[in-house]
């Protein structure tokens, strides 16, 4: 098994501060805690490249990982600063390489196991932000570490909870309901009438390409301040999508199944229930998830233009003039949640719903 | 020719003279109360032609109708030299610069991304799943923070806003990319292989030329999405320049005829940008032997 070379970057360590108190600069033999996660990281690196079997190495070089990513915490605990250590980053970029090793292995695992690489790539991404974030002392107004995004949730807890509420619940749920079920019914209406359909697809080719987001101003002057204005927005930026996406499915079905239905008797309306939407089936779905990113978009942009002192974009918008910038990323956090949660949901219908289709069968 | 005509043209006229018809409709019934109010305290007798055309000439309408719209338009792009700031058109330059910038920037970003997801596993199995997770984040919605914590370090103007763009445009790119660099014909890489071509020879003669019209596709999302995260990136940046701000200082003042304007002014350019891809999509794939 061939071993990438990079991660013995780590044997050079020693040769550089791995702190410094008060400008003195300190060395491995000199700080405790650094020497013992140095050996540790040091023994994994060996011991993994010894280990035959996949499924041990990947625990042995996380171990190794690990403690080079927990190193800078724990001397930033004990009061030591880290921005001209630079042992202590080789350490710390040595542990980045040897995890890229690992996440190699994870790749070639088979299906349910492979899944860790992502959750590991995230993982490693938040701890490397803590880490330099705090080690360089990047200014909070710039970027917060995200213990310290963490913090704000416990802090604003229950404003972050009010702001989704009246983002999410109050004006997403609502607007996106409305306008895929607008979308919905003119395509079955236009589906009907072909006069209309051939009217109606270049204007929503159209809606596609322009920059729907700009009436925000004008539906927040017609409906208020309040969730309506919003809605409003998401109703008609979640229009046409779904609208194209549905007169597409319908389209869908394929010439002998409706021979078939023909030939069974079925009208017009069994044959939509039971043959025509059931094959527009995964359109619909992609219609669904691509409006429900474009609903929380429309919201919160919505909510620049005026809201009532409650909202996501409200919050960011104002916490971003007094610098708050913990509270701001952790709105954005929320609304990321959100925003994701709401598209695997989706997805997820999607997988039950549309079992049958060749893009869900095992290969 | 007739029976094309018939089945484009016919309904897509029909439709845009409805629209514009329930538009005038709409701009009567929205603007009604205003104006029912000023007529009843002038004082004056009225009746259904004073409303009308009240209607359809007030300064600051709930619904301004098209012809005002039009008129707004020329006006604001006449009325003051091209380079001025009172010119919308100096505004749309503003945003067009900004959205192309942007543009360039997701595409370099989006070719490099693929590039790596294609020829690297690792980066496959571990990145591409947070880069489908990063675009059901709301990043339109954080854009104008993004804008101010880099005008805290110091980048100003154009940049935060090409910024945006950039993390709108790559990610299409970036899909499509991979898709078409893995839609090479099977039977051309065996050939190319029987040349015993080098795998960047194969990638610069082979797979790059099949991915172009998926490159294209996706770039004409791409500019639209940039040109969308421009307006909405200018909208923090209060009133200075571009058509974003264009419409945050129309909402502020009330100016509802200029946020149409500004409104239709983007929708002309995004269908320009999309305009000039399809255009270059032709003129490479013509220079490519234009299968299409």
């Amino acid at each position: 098994m061939k071993t990438s070379p990079w991660p013995l970057i780590l044997l050079a360590v020693p040769v550089f501060p791995i702190a410094a108190d008060q400008g003195q600069a300190l060395y491995l033999w000199q700080v405790p805690i650094a020497a013992l996660c140095f050996l540790v990281s040091l023994a994994a690196l060996a011991g993994q490249g010894m280990i035959r079997a996949r499924e041990w190495r990947i625990p042995v070089q996380l171990i190794g990982v690990a403690a080079g990513y927990a190193l800078p915490l724990l001397l930033l605990g004990q009061g030591y600063q880290l921005s001209s250590a630079a042992g202590l980053w080789l350490h710390v970029a040595a542990a980045t390489l040897l995890l890229w090793v690992a996440l190699g292995l994870v790749a070639e695992l088979p299906r349910p196991q492979n899944m860790l690489g992502p959750a590991l790539f995230g993982l490693a991404l938040l701890m490397l932000w803590e880490v330099l974030t705090r080690g360089f002392e990047v200014p909070r107004v710039l970027l917060p570490p995200p213990s310290g995004i963490l913090g704000a949730f416990f802090s604003h807890g229950a404003e972050l909870w009010y702001d989704f509420h009246q983002t999410v619940v109050r004006s997403v749920l609502r607007g996106y309901v409305i306008g895929c079920a607008a979308g919905f019914a003119v395509a079955i209406l236009a589906d009907r009438i072909p006069f209309l359909a051939r009217g109606l697809l270049p204007l929503g080719n159209l809606a596609s390409a322009v920059p729907v987001i700009g009436i925000a101003p004008i539906m927040v002057m017609w409906f208020g301040f309040d969730w309506q204005s919003k809605a409003a927005v998401i109703v008609v930026m979640t229009f046409f999508p779904m609208m194209i996406n549905t007169l597409a499915g319908l389209k869908s079905a394929e010439k002998m199944q409706l021979d078939l239905m023909r030939s069974y008797a079925a009208g017009y309306w069994r044959t939509l229930f039971l043959l025509r939407l059931p094959t527009a089936l995964p359109f619909l779905f992609n219609g669904l998830k691509i409006n429900s990113t474009l609903a929380l978009i429309g919201a919160i942009v919505a909510e620049f233009f005026g809201t009532p002192v409650v909202g996501m974009g409200f919050r960011i918008s104002t916490e971003v003039a007094r610098m708050n910038l913990d509270v701001v990323w952790a709105t954005i956090a929320v609304a990321a949640v959100t925003g994701s949660a709401f598209y695997g949901l989706i997805a997820l219908a999607e997988r039950h719903a549309t079992a049958w289709h060749p893009s869900f069968r095992k290969r | 020719m007739t029976d094309r005509l018939m089945h484009h043209a016919l309904p897509v006229a029909v439709m845009a003279l409805a629209i514009v018809l329930i538009w005038y409709l709409g701009a009567l019934w929205l603007n009604g109360p205003q104006v029912t109010d000023a007529l009843n305290r002038s004082g004056q007798d009225w009746g259904m032609r004073e409303f009308v055309t009240q209607a359809f000439t007030m300064r600051r309408p709930v619904l301004p109708t098209p012809d005002q719209v039009a008129v707004e338009l020329y006006t604001s792009m006449t009325s003051h030299p091209v380079g001025h700031i009172r010119n919308l058109l100096y505004h749309t330059g503003v945003t067009a610069g900004a959205a192309l910038l942007g543009a360039a920037m997701g595409v370099v970003l989006g070719i490099l991304l693929a590039v790596g997801i294609v020829h690297l596993r690792t980066l496959e199995s571990s990145l591409l799943p947070w880069l489908i997770a990063s675009q059901t984040i709301p990043i339109l919605a954080i854009a104008p923070m993004i804008v101010v914590i880099l005008g805290n370090i110091g980048f100003s103007g154009l940049l935060p806003k090409a910024f945006i763009s950039m993390y709108l445009c790559f990610f299409p790119i970036t899909i499509g990319l991979i898709k078409g660099l893995r839609s090479a014909d099977p039977l051309s890489q065996d050939l190319m292989r029987t040349y015993s071509a080098t795998g960047s020879q194969t990638f610069w003669y082979l797979r790059l030329p099949s991915a172009l019209p998926y490159l294209f596709t996706s770039l004409k999302i791409g500019v639209a999405a940039s040109v969308v995260g421009t307006i909405v990136a200018e909208l923090p940046t209060g009133g200075q320049a571009g058509l974003g701000a264009r419409l945050l200082t129309g909402s502020y003042y009330g100016q509802t005829v200029q946020i149409w304007a500004a409104l239709v002014m983007s929708a002309v350019l995004s269908l320009t940008l999309v305009a000039l891809v399809g255009a270059a999509e032709r003129l490479v794939t013509r220079a490519h032997g234009g299968r299409r």
